[in-house]
């Protein structure tokens, strides 16, 4: 029988009425107006893409804020640190299904598409009426050889160094885990810094790679469904690199602001596991876009 | 013609008539029916052993259907009468019996393999395109199709005919009930001997498309850069007609498939008869000298033109500026009027006007090339030839009022 | 639907405890579930409209054969509209509507686990959708490519093309945050003693519907930005030429499509689940079956997409397997519909107004799933594949399905939203109008689709006439017929005619659950305590349950 739960339960922590959620989605919305207007080239201009933007990376900002002073000041109790696990967990879920959408994208290709151009399985007309002379080879520009000859990445090189340089931002990340849980800041605080900084050169030596890719290589998003599927693949990684890069460097100056308690830490743990997951999709990506 | 004055009567659309409702609907129906063996209702039984057996499966799941709704819907019918309230004010209070749910789970897994096996047996009959008698090559544009006879170097354009295209012109005033098969009547249809096993390789040149005919049931996607395998073997001489049957822009309701099957020595006839036009119709050809056009049409179809004449016309540069006037009047109607207008006014925004337009104005560069690999809506016209295409934006850059001056084949030729 | 302020602050004053704010910034800055559950439905309710004005275009172009109003593009523009309208702006906020009302009513938690992200999904919505209905007076108007969005056809949209993937971009934001906050409050919030296995169905398949959404909404965000940079940046993700394949973009999009299409059934699965057993007096027959049934329609929906792609020429072996994957999803589906009939059979049973329109959901559903069937059968799908007899089998499932469902739900629920009762009278009035109209809608469809009517056409051949005049009619009817219920609705939101707030807790006297132990209309806060669930109280026969009684709990 239902009674009034008798045991203390603290209560569920509702927030106040707030003006973030709608003035966040302002700011997106002018962005993306802003986007789609330079994407039609038309003559808005470049004033929405800032405005929103701008407005969009504020209200952020200020939410956060408004989380971190909720935390620190007690009005989470567990059964809200254990919704904000839930709700990471499920939320790197969707970006797991986002990726694989475009993993879906390069597997059809390798196995599909490009086998069949070339006339293999029932599509041998496809080949003699369109592409006779194609064959099936990856990398490949595509029938047509779109964009141009050009030439890959090859996998043990900077791509392997970047995995080595990811996996070590994961062994790094779990140290200053460790640090924090045994209450030793300043340890936990260089570890952060440390992984920051292993961040830091992934990007670098990704945006190395871009840039020698397009000026030397001649591989562009142009060429075929091989740059289509690289770029991509390892475009939308990087954001994500960068976003955590991000997420990293302020988890780390909250910890100097003494945030955080070696019980109760889950705005670090939830930057955490989302480092581990950029880190496992780069793990995929350097096995089947990069070497395989 | 009974259907006619029935119709008519339909149009005022009498109440009185409304209530006579489907019987009525479905006796005249079936007379005039554009899938014959479908009585107007139904999937039509067709002239392939193929479409027989699809008929086959498609009445066998639909009576599993039936009975099986009518027990659902009989049970349930039964408590709303006797388990209602005033009838039954107790409620009983079983809630759940896991031998009646085991079998309430098996009994429709059961009858479902059963439906699978005669399906997956015709599924894979259907698929099997090999050792065909002859091959004709089916290829899909913003908004025609075009048939090629592999092996016979005969190919030709088919496409909605210009009565047709003109009653279905927005608030044209034609009453289309009259209209002898409205919307699915093709100035050259695809003519195929009875009898043969026929493998059809369909594709596309822009869009999807795809190509169906309901009386041999097939229908296959036409897919830009693949090329689909799907056959038919047809038992009867007759005339099918069939439909695109996948969006493929402003017109999709308006490229539809006219099939005639004929007797071996009337197709070989026929075959020879065309490629004989191929011949004649070395130099610039109109319609009008191509019988199976001939038969509908009294305007030109320029697709017949460019499909047959393209190598000797695309020699003859420099043409007058009357000769491609004329000649590109033609072209505008068959391919352009739909969107443009007849006045070149256009139907903005999203067909704008022709009339002082800045890219008929423009360089004439920029207007061949967007004829030839189109913009946005527009689909590309790079299948009509160098003549055609100068004669065409000829016409646009000098119709109306326009007046920007002539454009050569020669022009055209080189931007390809 | 207006609260009792007076309700607003009973119970403690602690700070985390927030009365509504005044005027319009009570409906921007809200946190609670209650309002966002109302301005969901508010928002659904608009796009049905908006929805339902640009099918009655399409209807009356089709009246009768020849081209009367509309230019063929435009008409395409309102096909994909309407579907797009429907689906994300109707149906489907709707279901989050109801959600945000009703799982924390039901579990007993005090609102859903991250309010302020509540918000963002619901107020995304409106501008998503500004932006998609701004396309119509654009330089080449709205997208026209139908709501499946295939290239390479949708890439010749115009100035429209941007807004269409930036605008389902932000839908995919809406309802996956929508989704994971379900979840979230499910698994985290249910109150003590509620175990999984006691929660109401409708909590049940909603939260199997939102582990669909966080699954499939990323799936097309990804798809149509693929489309967005094949358009501008030059990727030939959908081009043969350069190695791609126009169809991959089928695969991806239908496996997000048919999931979508569950997600827009489960949770009125759930609705109808309550429904009866309430007017039947009776429980829900084969509880744990209906649980099963609904996880195992959600896993064999990840592995069925192809059969609406039977005709694009796939290797023989995928299309014999999606076949017979198809076909399977007919026995978990049928056992729910079974378990119904066996629920109202030797019950006890009255005819309210949600209770007609849930039969007409078992009713109709089931024959829009028989046509469903139907077209999961390979060979014969090639004759009915792009015919109307499509458009008849998902407008089976999806009008008098869903839709029926959502306006059953605000039937059944509404005394305890507004503490005021519906009038029954009309509401029987309107069912019986919609049925029939319905029926008279779409019917005819099927014989128009398997005489061979193509879809997506603004004209067709003279012999589908009759079947499109009946059609129409139906339409125009089954339009004007809402009228009813909107009024009716509103009636009770804002006490017109007289109506008052004079409510027992629990409205319906067969009903069960933690919902009915608290005054309608439902307090601004409600369970902040969370109450205790001892053994069988939810599926119990009723007197247990009226142990539930809210005057214990207060
Ligand atoms: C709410 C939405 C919804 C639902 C629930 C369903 C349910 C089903 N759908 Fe439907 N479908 C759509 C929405 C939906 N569909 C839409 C929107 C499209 C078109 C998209 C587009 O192209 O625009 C579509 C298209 C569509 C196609 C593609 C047709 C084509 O384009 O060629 C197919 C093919 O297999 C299909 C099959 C099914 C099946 C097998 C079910 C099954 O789940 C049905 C199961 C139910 C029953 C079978 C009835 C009850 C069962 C019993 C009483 C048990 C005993 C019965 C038997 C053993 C027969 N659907
Ligand atoms: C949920 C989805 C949904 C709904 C509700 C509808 C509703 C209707 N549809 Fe829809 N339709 C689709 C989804 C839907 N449709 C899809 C996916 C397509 C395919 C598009 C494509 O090919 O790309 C389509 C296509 C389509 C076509 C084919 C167009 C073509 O092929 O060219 C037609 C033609 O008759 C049609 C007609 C109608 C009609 C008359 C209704 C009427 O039922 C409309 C009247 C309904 C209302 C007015 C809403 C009433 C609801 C309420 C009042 C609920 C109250 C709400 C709350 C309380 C929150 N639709
Ligand atoms: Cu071609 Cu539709
Ligand atoms: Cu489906």
């Amino acid at each position: 029988m239902a009674s009034p739960s008798t045991q203390h339960t603290e209560r569920y922590f509702v927030p106040a009425p707030s003006a973030w959620p709608f003035l966040l989605t302002v700011g997106l919305v002018t962005l993306v107006i802003g986007v789609a207007g330079y994407l039609e080239d038309s003559n808005i201009g470049p004033a929405p893409v800032i405005i929103g933007a701008a407005l969009a990376i504020f209200i952020i900002f200020r939410w956060f804020q408004g989380i971190v002073r909720e935390s620190e000041s007690g009005l989470y109790g567990t059964q809200v640190d254990r919704t904000y696990r839930w709700a990471m967990s499920w939320f790197i879920f969707s970006e797991v299904m986002f990726f694989a959408a475009f993993f879906g994208a390069l597997y059809y290709a390798r196995l599909l598409s490009v086998p069949w151009l070339a006339g293999e399985g029932s599509k041998l007309a496809t080949h003699l009426t369109w592409w006779p002379d194609f064959e099936a080879t990856w990398p490949t520009g595509g029938p047509a050889g779109l964009g141009g000859p050009f030439e890959t990445i090859p996998a043990f090189d900077v791509p392997l160094l970047n995995t080595l340089i990811l996996l070590s931002s994961g062994f790094t990340i779990t140290m200053a885990h460790h640090a924090l849980k045994d209450d030793k800041r300043r340890n936990c605080v260089l570890w952060m810094w440390a992984t920051v900084a292993l961040g830091c050169a992934f990007l670098y030596f990704q945006a190395e790679e871009y840039i020698h890719a397009y000026t030397d290589l001649n591989l562009t998003l142009g060429s075929g469904i091989y740059g289509s599927t690289f770029f991509m693949l390892t475009g939308f990684h990087g954001m994500h690199v960068t976003l955590g890069t991000l997420m990293l460097i302020v988890i780390t100056l909250r910890l100097m602001k003494g945030h955080f308690k070696p019980e109760s830490h889950f705005g670090f743990e939830g930057v955490a596991w989302y480092w581990h997951f950029v880190d496992v999709v780069w793990i995929g990506l350097f096995i089947v876009v990069y070497w395989l | 013609m009974a259907k006619h004055g029935w119709r008519g009567g339909w149009f005022g659309t009498r109440p009185a008539k409304l209530a006579a409702g489907a019987a009525l609907a479905l006796a005249a129906l079936s007379a005039h029916a554009y899938t014959q063996s479908s009585g107007g209702y139904n999937t039509p039984v067709g002239v392939t052993e193929i479409s027989r057996e699809v008929y086959g499966l498609h009445m066998l799941i639909y009576w599993v259907c039936v009975v099986i709704g009518v027990l659902v819907f009989g049970t349930m019918i039964y408590s709303i009468i006797f388990h209602r309230r005033s009838k039954n004010p107790k409620p009983a209070d079983f809630h759940e019996s896991t031998t009646v749910e085991i079998i309430w789970t098996a009994i429709p897994f059961v009858i479902l393999i059963a439906m699978a096996v005669p399906a997956a047996a015709t599924l894979i009959r259907m698929e099997d395109t090999r050792n065909a008698d002859m091959s004709v090559k089916i290829t899909g544009y913003q908004w025609k199709w075009e048939y090629e006879y592999l092996g016979e170097d005969l190919r030709f354009f088919s496409t909605l005919t210009p009565e047709l295209n003109k009653a279905r012109q927005l608030r044209s005033g034609v009453d289309v009930t009259q209209v002898p098969n409205y919307l699915v009547d093709v100035d050259n249809p695809l003519v195929l001997p009875v009898g043969k096993k026929v493998r059809f390789l369909v594709t596309s040149n822009d869009v999807i498309h795809s190509w169906w005919v309901p009386e041999i049931a097939v229908k296959k996607d036409a897919i830009p850069g693949y090329v689909n395998e799907v056959w038919t073997r047809i038992d009867e001489p007759g005339t099918y007609r069939g439909v695109c049957a996948e969006l493929c822009g402003r017109d999709h309701g308006y490229m539809p498939i006219v099939l005639k099957a004929v007797p071996e020595a009337e197709f070989e006839a026929w075959l020879a008869q065309q490629k004989g036009q191929e011949v004649a119709s070395a130099a610039p050809v109109t319609a009008t000298d191509v019988p199976v056009a001939a038969a509908a049409p009294a305007e030109p179809a320029p697709e017949q033109q460019m499909a047959a004449a393209e190598p000797a016309e695309s020699e003859s540069a420099g043409l007058s500026k009357d000769e491609l006037m004329a000649k590109g009047e033609s072209v505008y109607k068959a391919n352009c009027m739909a969107c443009h207008q007849a006045n070149g006014a256009g139907l903005p925004p999203s067909f704008p006007s022709l009339v002082g337009s800045a890219v008929v104005k423009g360089p004439a560069d920029a207007q061949i090339a967007q004829v030839l690999k189109g913009k946005n809506l527009m689909p590309p016209f790079a299948q009509l030839s160098d003549p055609d295409i100068a004669a065409v934006i000829t016409y646009t850059r000098n119709a109306w009022g326009n007046d920007a001056g002539v454009v050569q084949p020669a022009q055209v030729a080189a931007q390809r | 639907m207006a609260h009792q302020e007076t309700h607003a602050d009973h119970g403690h004053d602690d700070h985390a405890h927030h009365g509504p704010e005044k005027g319009i910034m009570r409906w921007i800055k809200t946190t609670n579930h209650k309002d966002l559950g109302t301005l969901y439905l508010f928002f659904a309710f608009t796009m049905f409209f908006i929805g339902g004005l640009m099918s009655l275009v399409i209807r009356a172009e089709l009246f009768v054969p020849g081209l009367q109003f509309v230019d063929p593009e435009f008409f395409n523009q309102m096909t994909t509209l309407h579907a797009l309208v429907m689906i994300f702006g109707g149906v489907m906020p709707a279901f989050v509507g109801l959600a945000n009302w009703m799982v924390p009513m039901m579990i007993g938690c005090s609102d859903l686990a991250l309010p302020r992200v509540n918000n963002w999904g619901f107020w995304i919505l409106p501008f998503a959708f500004g932006l998609l209905l701004s396309t119509l007076f654009m330089d080449g108007g709205a997208p026209a490519g139908g709501w499946t969005m295939y290239p390479p056809l949708v890439l010749q949209t115009g100035n429209a093309f941007p807004f269409l993937i930036f605008a389902v971009h932000l839908m995919g934001i809406s309802s996956i945050t929508g989704a994971i906050n379900v979840v979230v409050t499910i698994l985290n919030m249910r109150a003590p003693g509620m175990t999984l296995l006691k929660m109401p169905l409708f909590v049940w398949t909603w939260l199997i519907t939102a582990y669909l959404l966080i699954a499939v909404m990323p799936v097309l965000a990804g798809a149509v930005t693929m489309l967005l940079t094949d358009k501008y940046f030059g990727t030939s993700f959908f081009t043969a030429s350069g190695g791609g394949d126009p169809v991959m973009f089928q695969h991806i999009f239908w496996f997000f499509g048919h999931p979508e299409v569950y997600i827009m059934i489960l949770p009125a699965f759930g609705i109808v689940s309550t429904i009866i057993p309430t007017f039947a007096r009776k429980a829900l027959f084969g509880y744990d079956s209906m649980v099963y049934a609904t996880a195992s329609i959600a896993f064999l929906s990840f592995i069925v997409w192809a059969h609406h792609m039977f005709t694009v020429g796939m290797p023989l072996a995928g299309e014999l397997f999606f076949m017979f994957a198809t076909m399977l999803i007919a026995v978990p589906t049928g056992v729910k519909v079974f378990n119904w009939v066996a629920t109202m059979w030797r019950g006890s049973i009255t005819f309210e107004t949600p209770m007609l329109f849930a039969l007409g959901f078992v009713f109709l559903f089931t024959i829009g799933g028989f046509s469903g069937l139907m077209l999961a059968v390979t060979p014969v799908d090639f004759q009915y594949h792009d015919t109307y007899f499509v458009v008849a089998h998902f407008h089976y499932v999806l009008v008098p399905g869903a839709v029926f469902s959502i306006i059953a739900a605000v039937y059944y629920w509404i005394p305890k939203w507004t503490g005021r009762m519906y009038n029954e009278f009309w509401g029987k009035v309107h069912f019986w109008l919609s049925a029939i109209f319905i029926n008279i809608t779409f019917f005819p469809q099927h014989f128009a689709g398997l005489a061979g009517m193509q879809r997506r056409v603004p004209d067709y051949a003279v012999q589908f006439t009759d079947w499109n005049v009946m059609s129409s009619v139906g339409a125009f009817g089954f339009f004007i017929a809402q009228f009813i219920f909107i009024f009716n609705m509103l009636a009770s939101c804002f006490g017109w005619f007289g109506r008052r707030q004079d409510l027992p807790d629990r409205v319906w006297e067969g009903a069960h659950g933690l919902e009915w132990t608290v005054p309608s209309p439902a307090p601004y806060h409600t369970f902040e305590d969370p109450p205790r669930i001892g053994e069988g109280e939810l599926t119990a026969v009723h007197d247990e349950v009226d142990a539930l009684d809210h005057h214990r709990l207060a």
